[in-house]
């Protein structure tokens, strides 16, 4: 069976060799900052497997946590000069292969769709190939390594450290936003443990009057949107807006339609998860990807997009779900 | 109430601009003393944390294969692709990527798409390629809009296709709760169901928004067309305008 466990030891692994040229990169003046920073979250990556099954102790990881945090948080991490190609060779290579540059690239969504609609139900023994649940996250590394094989073979690209110091390369002008999304996931969990989420929802019964459901819709709607904006993931706000004000005020109080109140109450959340800092994967971390000085510029191209939306889920539930 | 000022610091560090990750770290320690937890408990939390959400940061294993290929001129074979097609603006173009992602989102493709394998390489180049047929060179302005609005496409077709899938996490994530806490048995193809009308939505709002977009760079690009004019050495012709405007992102840091 192929684990989603050896795809974090890979991706560990590559931070490793990543940050081994880091150290060595001599026209980066911060390069042992940068090489200490990428390092550990290589090496946190892979501890991590053992901390998931209950076999090592997490503390020493959230320590090493909180040195990257310090790291990055206080300036000590940078990039060099990356060694590539010149925008005229560039041109140049697009001539000359032309559209088989695609091939690769298209490599990784191909196998990752053939991974999760066919690999995914296929058996050796009784036992499925790919991990149970962790289907489409294989679908992607496998994706990459098979899309990595083709590249090299097509391109005649012999050595390996061209592609992990191309990588490296981008994983520098990313930075610390990299590791933004799970900080901001250790977040959500903290807040949930301490009890934040009890409060929100206190608050929210307390300003809600009694008997106007059209009301109770908008508080509803806007106090997932508003949630989650905080949290950064709808997925955190639901419980706590719908055991305050979903469930007992609008299912069981108005007679509501069950699913149709709360699968829009949960797409009201994902308006909030459109125009958040706090959901980073989605909204800093293509900044940073993109090369974009406005590390806001996604929420900003989101922001009308999400305010319609929520209005829509809150007319169509107000109209159709009572 | 007092775990509340957990939140309150992450307010006030996003909005005073400080660094993301302090303000994320501070906020984290605030919330889970002041929620009762030990220190070593918070160690542990902050450990557990990182463990447990490996998985949105495993798109790193694609980036070296991107990086090669971006090497070898993809970016700059996207933009040549996409001159292609006359008739394909970038509003067109992303209006159509908004769809696409949106159908594979609802048929439970959601990794197929994504920032870093399609996003950078792919659409990122073809909607800039598209708007330097039709307007020129662009403006730095008009080149960051353009990117971002091809994230926001990305975001926009997988938030609001997702949940037409019946065994995503948000649609399990409803059944699971509600259906333990409440004792019902609601059916995922219920929820899934609901989400269409809201789908729907996404994909007029935003589509029409993409497609205004094209108006909105004409009007920007000729009003900037006036004062900057044509002397940009390193824009003026359209393979190696990308490649210019990395070099001058990566001088500004």
């Amino acid at each position: 069976m192929i684990k989603a466990e050896w795809f974090y030891w890979l991706v560990g692994l590559s931070f490793l060799v990543m940050a081994g040229q880091m150290f060595t990169d001599r026209s980066n003046a911060k390069r042992r900052g940068t090489a200490a920073f990428w390092g550990l979250i290589g090496v946190g990556f892979i501890y991590s497997s053992w901390v998931v099954n209950g076999r090592a102790p997490a503390e020493p990881l959230g320590v090493a946590v909180l040195v990257m945090v310090l790291l990055a948080g206080c300036g000590l991490t940078g990039r060099g000069t990356p060694r590539t190609t010149t925008p005229a060779e560039r041109t140049a290579h697009a001539a000359r292969f032309g559209s088989r540059l695609f091939v690769p690239a298209l490599t990784i969504p191909v196998v990752a769709l053939v991974c999760a609609v066919g690999v995914a139900r296929l058996r050796i023994g009784g036992a499925p190939i790919l991990q149970e649940g962790s289907e489409t996250i294989l679908g992607l590394g496998i994706g990459a390594v098979v899309a990595l094989v083709v590249a090299m073979v097509m391109l005649r690209e012999k050595s390996l450290s061209v592609p992990v110091s191309s990588g490296r390369s981008m994983l520098e002008s990313m930075g610390w936003a990299m590791l933004l999304p799970q900080m901001l996931a250790t977040l959500g969990a903290i807040f949930q443990v301490s009890g934040v989420g009890t409060q929100v929802g206190k608050i929210t019964t307390a300003v809600l009057p009694d008997n106007s459901l059209y009301i109770a819709v908008v508080v509803y709607c806007l106090g997932m949107f508003l949630f989650t904006l905080i949290m950064g993931n709808a997925f955190a706000a639901f419980p706590v807006m719908t055991a305050a004000v979903g469930w007992p005020v609008l299912v069981e109080h108005f007679h509501g339609n069950a699913p149709a109140v709360l699968a829009l109450g949960m797409l009201a959340g994902f308006c909030g998860t459109l125009v958040t800092p706090m959901a980073a994967n989605f909204n800093i971390v293509p900044a940073a990807l993109l090369e974009l000085k406005d590390q806001y510029g996604p929420i900003k191209a989101q922001l009308p997009t999400a305010g319609v939306l929520l209005g829509c889920n809150i007319v169509i539930m107000a109209l159709f779900a009572f | 109430m007092i775990v509340l000022l957990g939140v309150l610091v992450v307010v006030i560090g996003f909005a005073t601009k400080r660094h993301p990750l302090l303000v994320v770290g501070a906020a984290g320690i605030v919330a889970g003393l002041l929620g009762g937890l030990s220190p070593r408990e918070v160690l542990a939390a902050f450990g557990k944390g990182f463990a447990d959400s490996r998985s949105v940061t495993i798109f790193a294993i694609t980036l070296p294969v991107i990086g090669l290929l971006e090497r070898y001129g993809l970016q700059e074979q996207a933009r040549n692709l996409i001159a292609r097609f006359a008739k394909l603006t970038t509003g067109r173009f992303l209006a159509l990527y908004l769809g696409m992602r949106q159908i594979g989102a609802a048929l439970g493709l959601t990794d197929v798409f994504g920032h870093a394998q399609t996003v950078r390489p792919l659409a990122a180049p073809m909607a800039e390629g598209a708007a330097e047929r039709r307007h020129g060179t662009l403006t730095d302005a008009a080149r960051e809009r353009i990117r971002s609005c091809a994230a926001a496409a990305d975001n926009v077709g997988r938030f609001f296709g997702e949940d037409v899938f019946l065994a995503v996490g948000s649609i399990l994530l409803i059944t699971g709760f509600v259906n333990t806490t409440y004792g019902t048995h609601l059916e995922p193809l219920h929820l899934a169901l609901w989400a269409i009308p809201t789908a729907v939505c996404a994909f007029v709002v935003h589509g029409w928004r993409m497609l205004r977009l094209d108006r909105q760079l004409e009007r920007e690009l000729r009003a900037a067309g006036g004062s900057t004019g044509g002397d940009r050495p390193t824009e003026t012709t359209h393979p190696t305008g990308h490649a210019g405007n990395a070099t001058a992102a990566e001088a500004t840091e």
